[in-house]
């Protein structure tokens, strides 16, 4: 197993203890990328009139969901019950599980920064790289995409939308990088060393407790650069060797516990070298 | 009324009797049409499907029908490259079965992908790494293989075969189809292989993942072996389907025995390395992820029963069944035998597809059930009554069965 290593590493640190569960993140990801919420009535399709219903948002397995917050409980009885919650974006693994399966290369790892692209107009929705991932980052498109009338007023035009039949996932909100990099360059800076901040995800700007933290992991002007070093960092399933770019962290022994398996005895099957930062 | 059609010196059911059958199964066939229609027009979201479970019924059923169509490729191995001459009397069948099999896996494909017109990308854009690209290549070709292996059955037909230039057309076909039957055994046999090596390469899903050899997980092997360990028997349980169908002898039983050796051979190496690997996996794989042999199964419907079910009773058990010559050689032993190992195998590509991924990786996470809809098994059946319409044409109107006439209509032997 391989970790592809960029020089530029953009990765997230996510304070357990800070976040609240209130699914900000959620919905500014919802609205920054231009996510159909799910309808159940689709006035387009005269077939779909006839027979069925759609599923709506309820159907929490078909709804498209790029960042979805987990909630984690020690398993104790009360009075010593413990709850956290846990955002869980595209982890942006270092050795993706989802790349080399793609049949048609509609996914990589191959841009400067090390996120893993999602390319809608190549994906042909085999739904081979939903199977691969066990982070369950990635979404499927069940139905033709619907905004109720009013909403789409509120799509954002920097981010294409997807059509049915295609797997989506989150891209730590790719544009706003672009965007950055422009910005960058219109100031005379570097886009090849963004200050920390000037490139920024939808979820960590709109988290009220700012649980969420992002930024170059390799830059060491970055907040991530240390915080990912911590005693308390720790990445979900790192023994399966996955490198994911996405950092939890708590000062809870259980919560920390929780982000690998730890049921048998053994040793690390192919896990990483670099296992910080 | 189509008599003149039929096979030389054949009896066949009359046209009326012949209409109603035909009629039965277009209608099953079509009730499945309307489901894929519903795929097609409204999205996959008609089905049972989530974003839990990506693969499902589908994708069972597809790996099901071409480890069982498996049959095909290998007979024709042993037929035309080995020269096993007992094996022609149910080639054709076995060509058939085959042709049925993939072609039904193809369509069930079309339904089954986001974007079926984009499904040529897999050519247009391959990427090599992935086992899926392999899938796509080796699908594809091996259909046209069959295609091939096909056409000199239907040139051969009695009416068309008194055109002199479609005679020699088949005639030469004949000839060569040994270089196809190779061509076929070896896309078959990376077919089958990258179908398991599709579930060993995934890192990221303890329940499949395998080391392997060179870039071949377990898996690869294993497919290859479970396939070829089922398929020929498959083939033999169509016959005798066919037999209590129309009522005639198709096959001698002494072929369908040759077929069960052939199968119950295969299928004692593979369940040697089918459990060597699962106690490896058990044992040296899983702890050092963190995991338990336990941990792999949940509740009723990912219970331990599925395995021991798939490794033991439709496993150990067919396979000694089918290499004992006194158990194989009684007529309801060897179809129970077969019977037994055909649910074996299509168990085996169920747990392998849906356990894998109902498996929660993340500890916090919970297992998540899935139910296929009505819409997944309208299209399956459909792809059955497509194979059930295919072999009815084929046994009305073309020389299937070679011994037909010696069985049925002629004294002796």
């Amino acid at each position: 197993m391989q970790v592809k290593e960029f020089k530029i590493k953009w990765g997230m640190v996510i304070d357990i203890d800070k976040c609240t569960g209130c699914g900000a993140c959620m919905v500014g990801c919802q609205v920054e990328n231009n996510i159909a919420p799910m309808t159940k009535k689709d006035p387009y399709n005269y077939v779909q009139a006839l027979t069925w219903d759609r599923d709506d948002a309820a159907n929490k397995l078909k709804v498209l969901t790029w960042l979805t917050v987990y909630e984690l409980s020690n398993g104790a009885a009360f009075p010593n019950h413990e709850t956290a919650y846990l955002p869980r974006p595209c982890m942006q693994c270092g050795n993706p599980a989802c790349v080399p399966v793609c049949p048609v290369v509609a996914t990589e790892k191959n841009e400067e920064g090390g996120i893993v692209s999602q390319i809608y107009p190549r994906c042909i929705g085999c739904r081979y790289c939903m199977a691969a991932c066990p982070y369950h980052a990635r979404y499927f498109n069940w139905w033709d995409p619907i905004w109720p009338e009013g909403m789409d007023k509120g799509l954002s035009p920097s981010v294409s939308v997807r059509p049915r039949g295609v797997v989506e996932k989150c891209n730590f909100c790719h544009s706003r990088y672009l965007d950055a990099k422009n910005k960058a360059r219109q100031d005379g800076g570097d886009p090849m060393n963004l200050p920390d901040g000037a490139y920024n995800t939808a979820c960590a700007d709109i988290c009220p407790t700012k649980a969420i933290t992002f930024g170059d992991l390799n830059n060491p002007e970055h907040k991530v650069h240390e915080l990912a070093k911590s005693k308390n960092a720790f990445r979900l399933l790192e023994k399966l060797g996955l490198a994911p770019q996405v950092y939890y962290m708590s000062e809870r022994e259980w919560v920390r516990k929780q982000g690998d398996n730890y049921n048998a005895d053994g040793g690390d099957h192919g896990a990483p070298s670099n296992s910080h930062g | 009324m189509d008599s003149k059609l039929f096979p030389e010196g054949t009896q066949r059911c009359s046209f009326g009797q012949y209409l109603i059958w035909m009629a039965a199964l277009t209608g099953i066939f079509l009730w499945g049409l309307y489901a894929a229609v519903l795929v097609l027009y409204n999205g996959i979201g008609t089905t049972g499907l989530d974003n839990y479970f990506g693969f499902g019924a589908w994708i069972t059923f597809d790996l099901a029908v071409i480890a069982l169509g498996a049959g095909a490729f290998f007979t024709g191995l042993l037929k035309y490259i080995l020269k096993i001459k007992q094996l022609e009397k149910i080639i054709n069948l076995t060509v058939v079965v085959g042709f049925c099999c993939y072609a039904g896996a193809m369509l069930v494909l079309v339904l089954d992908v986001g974007q079926p017109t984009r499904a040529w990308f897999g050519y247009w854009h391959p990427n090599v790494h992935s086992m899926l690209t392999e899938v796509i290549f080796c699908i594809t070709c091996y259909l046209t293989v069959l295609i091939i292996e096909f056409v000199p059955l239907i040139l051969e037909q009695k009416q068309l075969n008194k055109i002199p230039f479609i005679h020699a057309l088949a005639h030469n076909m004949h000839i060569n189809m040994a270089l196809f039957a190779g061509i076929g055994a070896f896309l078959s046999t990376f077919h089958q292989g990258s179908l398991g090596g599709m579930y060993g390469v995934l890192i990221g899903r303890p329940f499949a993942f395998r080391e392997g050899f060179f870039i071949w997980p377990w898996t690869f092997f294993l497919f290859v072996l479970s396939a070829v360990g089922s398929g020929p028997v498959f083939t033999v349980l169509i016959a005798t389907l066919m037999e209590k169908i129309t009522g005639k002898k198709l096959v001698d039983f002494k072929t369908k025995a040759l077929m069960g050796k052939i199968a119950g051979s295969m299928l004692c190496v593979y369940m040697f390395f089918k459990i060597l690997d699962t106690w490896a996996w058990a044992n040296g794989y899983l702890p050092s992820v963190g995991l338990t042999f336990d941990d792999m199964f949940y509740g009723f419907i990912y219970g331990k029963w599925l395995m021991w079910t798939e490794i033991v009773l439709c496993g150990v058990v067919p396979a000694i069944m089918l290499v004992t010559p006194s158990i194989r050689n009684r007529p309801g032993l060897l179809y129970t035998a077969a019977i037994l190992d055909c649910i074996g195998v299509s168990l085996n590509r169920y747990i392998f597809t849906v356990q894998t991924i109902a498996f929660p990786a993340m500890p916090f996470d919970s297992w998540q059930k899935y139910y296929p809809n009505w819409v997944e098994y309208a299209t399956s059946i459909m792809i059955i009554a497509f194979g059930f319409i295919v072999l009815s044409l084929a046994y009305r109107y073309l020389p299937l069965f070679p011994q037909e006439r010696k069985l049925n209509y002629q004294s002796g032997e």
